[in-house]
């Protein structure tokens, strides 16, 4: 990369990856700056941040995947799942006591639920872990709210014409878990089995689960 | 962002990205200070913050640049930092870097 930070500020793109690249000098520095003022003040440690960093790296869809799965065999756990979703979270053993309420979301033949966040990037952490750089997007965004079905279709997901989809718009206090249909040939399956088949983004609502293979 | 233009008219981009260190440093402090037992920041505050670029800046800024000057924006605001050490702070960590302060 050049050392004329400037470059950048020019470039034909003029909207920036997100999530993507390093920050410029001046950000990297304001980070710094600020942290190490946090941290000289006592309002945090180094550990804090360590131990923070370390929660998120543990965050990822499989847990969604595991709560998905048990819902699809277990049909008490179900009925609490689409109840209340934190709840039913924290008895799989996800610390959700952080997170704003999330609503589980059934997908059906009749109807396809697909989450987007329209003001920002509003995403169920606690369960998905970081949510991809496409969910932050400006498109994503712009474009999901106004023609879901070309979307899905860009994502390899082309829903029957009878199929309503319902798009949900995130929220700071609100978030989403789509829970996708369970594929067919899957019968006697076990929980761990089925929850290698729920990807991150059938529970965003933009694929379906993975359909067994031979 | 429903709807509007020129982003209703983009393709979406749908390369993965890992987070850099930087990114996860700042994740990591606005969920720290937003957390119950500090509740120095809150998610609404930050939007502002980041609502509050000029057009042409927001355009060109990082998510996670947005995200840390919305963290500074809003220590300084509530005295946790103040502006004047935030300053010298950043004047001494440029000269550290090798540019003119």
């Amino acid at each position: 990369m050049s050392g004329d930070h400037h470059d950048h500020l020019h470039t034909h793109d003029d909207h920036a990856p997100v999530g993507a690249t390093e920050p410029r000098p001046e950000y990297a520095r304001l980070e710094r700056a600020v942290r190490e003022l946090l941290i000289a003040k006592g309002v945090l440690t180094a550990e804090d941040i360590r131990k923070q960093i370390e929660l998120m790296d543990s965050r990822t869809p499989a847990m969604g995947a595991k709560i998905v799965a048990r819902a699809w065999v277990d049909p008490a756990f179900k009925a609490r799942l689409m109840a209340n979703a934190k709840a039913a979270a924290d008895e799989m053993g996800v610390d959700t006591s952080n997170s704003a309420t999330v609503v589980a979301l059934e997908n059906t033949p009749e109807r396809h639920h697909v989450v987007v966040c329209t003001l920002c990037s509003c995403y169920p952490k606690a369960i998905l872990g970081v949510p991809p750089a496409w969910y932050k997007s400006s498109a994503y965004r712009a474009r999901t709210v106004k023609e879901p079905r070309k979307v899905l279709a860009e994502f390899g997901t082309s829903l029957p014409e009878g199929t309503e989809i319902r798009v949900v718009d995130s929220t700071a206090d609100m978030r989403y878990l789509v829970v996708p249909m369970r594929p067919a040939g899957t019968e006697g399956w076990s929980e761990d089995r089925l929850a290698a088949l729920v990807g991150r983004d059938s529970m965003i609502g933009t694929a379906l689960a993975d359909t067994p293979k031979n | 962002m429903g709807g509007i233009e020129p982003f209703a008219s983009q393709p979406i981009d749908r390369a993965e990205h890992e987070l850099s260190e930087f990114d996860k440093r700042v994740d990591a402090l606005v969920n720290l200070l937003s957390h119950p037992s500090r509740a120095l920041m809150r998610v609404d505050e930050m939007r502002n913050s980041i609502e509050s670029l000029p057009p042409d800046e927001y355009d060109r800024t990082l998510y996670y640049e947005k995200w840390i000057h919305a963290v500074a924006e809003i220590m300084v605001a509530k005295d946790v930092i103040g502006e004047e050490e935030l300053v010298l702070k950043l004047a001494d960590l440029k000269e550290e870097d090798g540019e003119e302060a």
